[in-house]
């Protein structure tokens, strides 16, 4: 009886054992996942803080070979193509999520649904292609405004999904009550269901924009890059991606320093924009409950 | 006292399914009738389709004629949303636009509407309603709050208090209080009764007793048919048809 | 009469009801003109989808119609004579993505299941949260680290170490340099990875309390329950995830350009520069000087695209399944 126990005993202390260990390893696992995070961005601190100064900020590039100057227009330039971006694309995706969310059950939604997610699993090179084919070549040479559109397809179908999941999630409650007022449809639409909707459609915004923020493989053939302060659509310009690409696979040591210290900016600026929307969404859930 | 809304050979449908069937009833203007019957009868759906609001679910359609002051709200030239500024609804879970305040709640049928109010105008409206609403004393000091933040009960006020901003003729009520503690829905039971003077009233109700309570007139329905119409009193104490009698004794329901 | 109704909404409201006396008005043209054009932005993206597709075809035509189906078996890259092959190009594609998937894909199974069994809820949104944090971090910063952090430590401790030990397999020989296919691939793996642990916490979240405490009840041990009760229904949701990584690192265009080393040479060890298709084709589109050429990296770009779409489509598939499997047995 007792032999009997202590073998049951044995066997138990062994299956807890296997537990606890598996139990570490998976998170063992999530350290292991994580560590680079902190890598990333511990050396992007450590190479690049000591870069940034006014001059970085205000000055162009110096010419090659020689050191110092700064990413004044590489900032600018990201700013000035995610802005253009956002411009073409925030009214295409929330229209065509309004269309989507508002013609749930018809067939032509399922294709336009489809067509979405497509497009969101194009490699960003390829819409770089594309953007190449259809506007730089035709324009006669590379182009803030073909990296802009570039940038554009990119968002479109990301503010699409977000829009219409956002206003799905709108209670049809507030639809009738509207409808019952005697307010016609397209207004009771857009300002009501949309304006409930908005808090969480410009967090999709504002996700989407970080995310061509950081793209470079499309811009690499539109946007192209440009060593000279310019802003102008029709001439190529210059952002933090492509220059800080063009910086780090160069043979100077001066332009590598430079890329940590641009890298440095551009992983703030993005980062800034995730962590703002999900604090502040955040704040929101937090308040009403 | 003629009939404000009349209603002829009205069918009302959920793709095949008849969820009212051929009914004919009128409501008196200046009166409250109540829409009384068990679960499922098509009380509801009878009334979204006094204002038109039956169709707005897909699949849905009404055919028959529903006559306001003689004219067919249901005849193809006319336009729905204009049914509804006439018949004004109030729905069973208080729906204040959660992103306006309760001034910009109650004035929402005319803002949204396109109608340009000077400030003075506006102001004027929202404190008429929400006194017609018995709404006013409690929130005169707190217009500027969002519509959410208010109760239950002062929500659903808000909701009557917006659709009689809006001036309809018709007031429709469906279960207006069944989300509501008794002191609030003592409190719109009394609006009701208030209200009357001004508009032809017409209230879906669960509760029998309220209807008892506040109704001139009731109509009892029962798997989409209308059973019974009559004065409220000749219906509770002497009803003519056998199920009215089941469903007031409360053998069913 | 009819005006008077039209413009009631812009009037005055007092005596409103007093003006009413027509109420026969068409539907307004609002509505249509609102429809029509969402419909119309809507559609849009189906358009720039299909031109992107006509487009890639329509360029990459000159090269399909010289090399025809040879292109895809070919290993001959030489565009100072126009010979164009794409064989190293998925390879490498492949290769990479298959490395970054066998790196990313336990630790991502482990993410999972830590987030969403081993630790309190406020623990585990917190660590979800800094997950998608390296979904977030810009591929050229990832390159750019990769280029100065992560190769030099894979050279001074990593491939000594495989070389010693493992030398004796293929994919360990040769000279050991910060740049590579194994490079590549870690840093592959560590941008893939947030997408794969995310879909895989999800799908285990998905799981019904009841398949939990049923196990529990019988006695069993936490890793028991999990083995049991979460692990089995999970399958074909992680297939789906993994799927999905796969179909993001094909994506993964710069930071695998910035540290493959580009050489368009099939080999078998992960120590020697390589190169794929996304790389190549950001590597030399601009300076391609022949049409053959630019066609020729249109056709590779539209063999990335094909196989990226064959993962994307696949995967949801499978993810949606498993997820929607549990939502209906809630």
């Amino acid at each position: 009886m007792s032999e009997f126990s202590n073998k049951d005993q044995l066997r138990r202390r062994y299956r807890k054992i296997k537990s606890n260990v598996m139990v570490g390893v998976t998170v063992a696992a999530t350290v292991i996942a994580l560590t680079p995070l902190f890598l990333v961005l511990g050396y992007l601190l450590a190479k690049g803080a000591s870069s940034l100064n006014w001059a970085f900020f205000t000055k162009m590039p110096a010419p090659v070979g020689k050191t110092g100057g700064g990413m004044a227009n590489a900032i600018v330039g990201t700013f000035e193509l995610i802005g253009l971006a956002s411009i073409v694309g925030v009214p295409i995706g929330v229209g065509a999520g309004v269309y989507l969310a508002e013609n749930r059950d018809r067939s032509m939604p399922q294709v336009i649904r489809f067509a979405a997610d497509v497009m969101m699993g194009v490699p960003s090179i390829v819409i770089g292609i594309f953007a190449y084919t259809v506007i730089v070549r035709p324009m006669g040479g590379f182009s803030a405004l073909s990296g802009a559109i570039a940038l554009a397809f990119i968002m479109i179908p990301l503010v699409t999904r977000t829009a219409e999941e956002m206003i799905l999630l709108v209670p049809h409650e507030l639809r009738e009550a509207a409808l019952a007022l005697g307010v016609p449809r397209w207004r009771t639409t857009m300002s009501v269901i949309v304006r409930a909707a908005a808090t969480g459609i410009s967090t999709g915004v504002i996700l989407a924009v970080a995310r061509v923020a950081g793209e470079t493989a499309p811009l690499l053939f539109t946007a192209f890059g440009n060593r000279f302060w310019s802003v102008a659509l029709r001439e190529p310009i210059e952002t933090l991606t492509v220059q800080v690409y063009t910086y780090a696979i160069s043979p100077f040591a001066d332009w590598q320093r430079q890329a940590w210290a641009g890298a440095l900016v551009l992983t703030m600026i993005v980062l800034t924009l995730e962590l703002g929307v999900r604090w502040t969404t955040r704040q929101k859930s937090h308040a009403t409950r | 006292m003629s009939d404000k809304l009349v209603v002829n050979n009205l069918n009302a449908y959920f793709d095949k399914t008849r969820a009212v069937r051929d009914v004919n009833v009128g409501f008196s203007a200046n009166r409250v009738t109540a829409i009384i019957g068990p679960s499922g009868c098509g009380k509801s759906t009878l009334v979204r389709c006094l204002n038109r609001m039956h169709e707005v679910v897909p699949g849905a359609r009404a055919e028959g004629r529903v006559m306001l002051d003689g004219m067919n709200i249901y005849d193809p030239a006319v336009d729905p949303v204009d049914v509804r500024r006439r018949i004004g609804m109030v729905f069973q879970k208080p729906t204040p636009f959660p992103t306006m305040s309760v001034a910009e709640n109650v004035a929402a049928g005319l803002t949204l509407n396109g109608a340009s109010l000077s400030n003075a105008e506006r102001d004027r409206i929202v404190e008429k309603s929400l006194r017609d609403a018995a709404l006013w004393e409690e929130v005169k000091d707190h217009l500027h709050r969002p519509g959410t933040s208010l109760s239950g009960g002062q929500q659903q006020r808000l909701c009557v208090a917006r659709a009689l901003a809006v001036e309809p003729e018709v007031l429709l009520l469906d279960e207006p209080c069944s989300a509501l503690d008794p002191i609030s829905t003592a409190r719109i039971e009394e609006l009701l009764l208030e209200l009357k003077d001004s508009y032809t009233i017409v209230i879906v109700t669960h509760n029998m007793q309220q209807a008892a309570r506040t109704a001139d007139f009731t109509a009892f329905m029962y798997t989409g048919d209308l059973i019974e119409f009559g004065e409220t009193k000749q219906i509770f104490t002497n009803p003519s048809k056998r199920e009215t009698e089941d469903y007031i004794t409360g053998r069913f329901g | 009469m009819a005006e008077l109704a039209d413009t009631v909404g812009n009037q005055t409201t007092i005596g409103v009801r007093e003006r009413r006396s027509h109420r026969l008005r068409r539907a307004p043209a609002a509505d249509r003109i609102f429809n029509s054009t969402t419909a119309f932005l809507a559609f849009s993206v189906v358009a720039i989808l299909t031109a992107l597709i006509s487009v890639l075809l329509v360029e990459a035509w000159p090269a399909i119609r010289q090399f025809g189906f040879h292109f895809l078996i070919s290993t001959d890259w030489d565009p100072a004579n126009d010979q164009y092959g794409a064989l190293p190009f998925i390879y490498g594609t492949i290769v990479s993505s298959s490395l970054a998937l066998l790196l990313a894909v336990p630790l991502s199974l482990g993410v999972g299941l830590c987030l969403s069994e081993m630790t309190p809820d406020w623990l585990s949104r917190q660590l979800g949260f800094l997950v998608e944090l390296l979904a977030a971090i810009p591929s050229v910063v990832y390159g750019l680290w990769a280029i100065f952090v992560l190769g030099p430590w894979l050279r001074d401790h990593v491939e000594p170490f495989l070389s010693t030990y493992l030398g004796f397999l293929p994919f360990f020989k040769g000279p050991r340099i910060a740049i590579g296919m194994l490079n590549a691939g870690v840093v592959l793996a560590i941008m893939v990875l947030p997408y794969i642990a995310a879909v895989m916490t999800d799908v285990f979240r998905t799981v019904p309390r009841t398949n939990r405490e049923a196990a529990l009840a019988l006695g069993a041990t936490k890793w028991e329950m999990v083995r049991m009760a979460v692990l089995p229904f999970g399958t074909s949701g992680l297939i789906g995830a993994v799927i999905l990584g796969l179909g993001r690192a094909l994506g993964e265009t710069i930071a695998v350009a910035m540290v493959i080393g580009n050489r368009p040479e099939i080999s078998a060890s992960l120590f020697m520069p390589s190169t794929t298709l996304a790389s190549v084709i950001a590597n030399e589109f601009v300076e391609a000087t022949s049409t053959l050429n630019v066609a020729a990296l249109i056709e590779l770009g539209l063999v990335l695209l094909v196989l990226a779409f064959l993962m994307n489509v696949m995967a949801r598939g499978l993810v949606a399944g498993a997820t929607r499997r549990f939502k209906e047995a809630k």
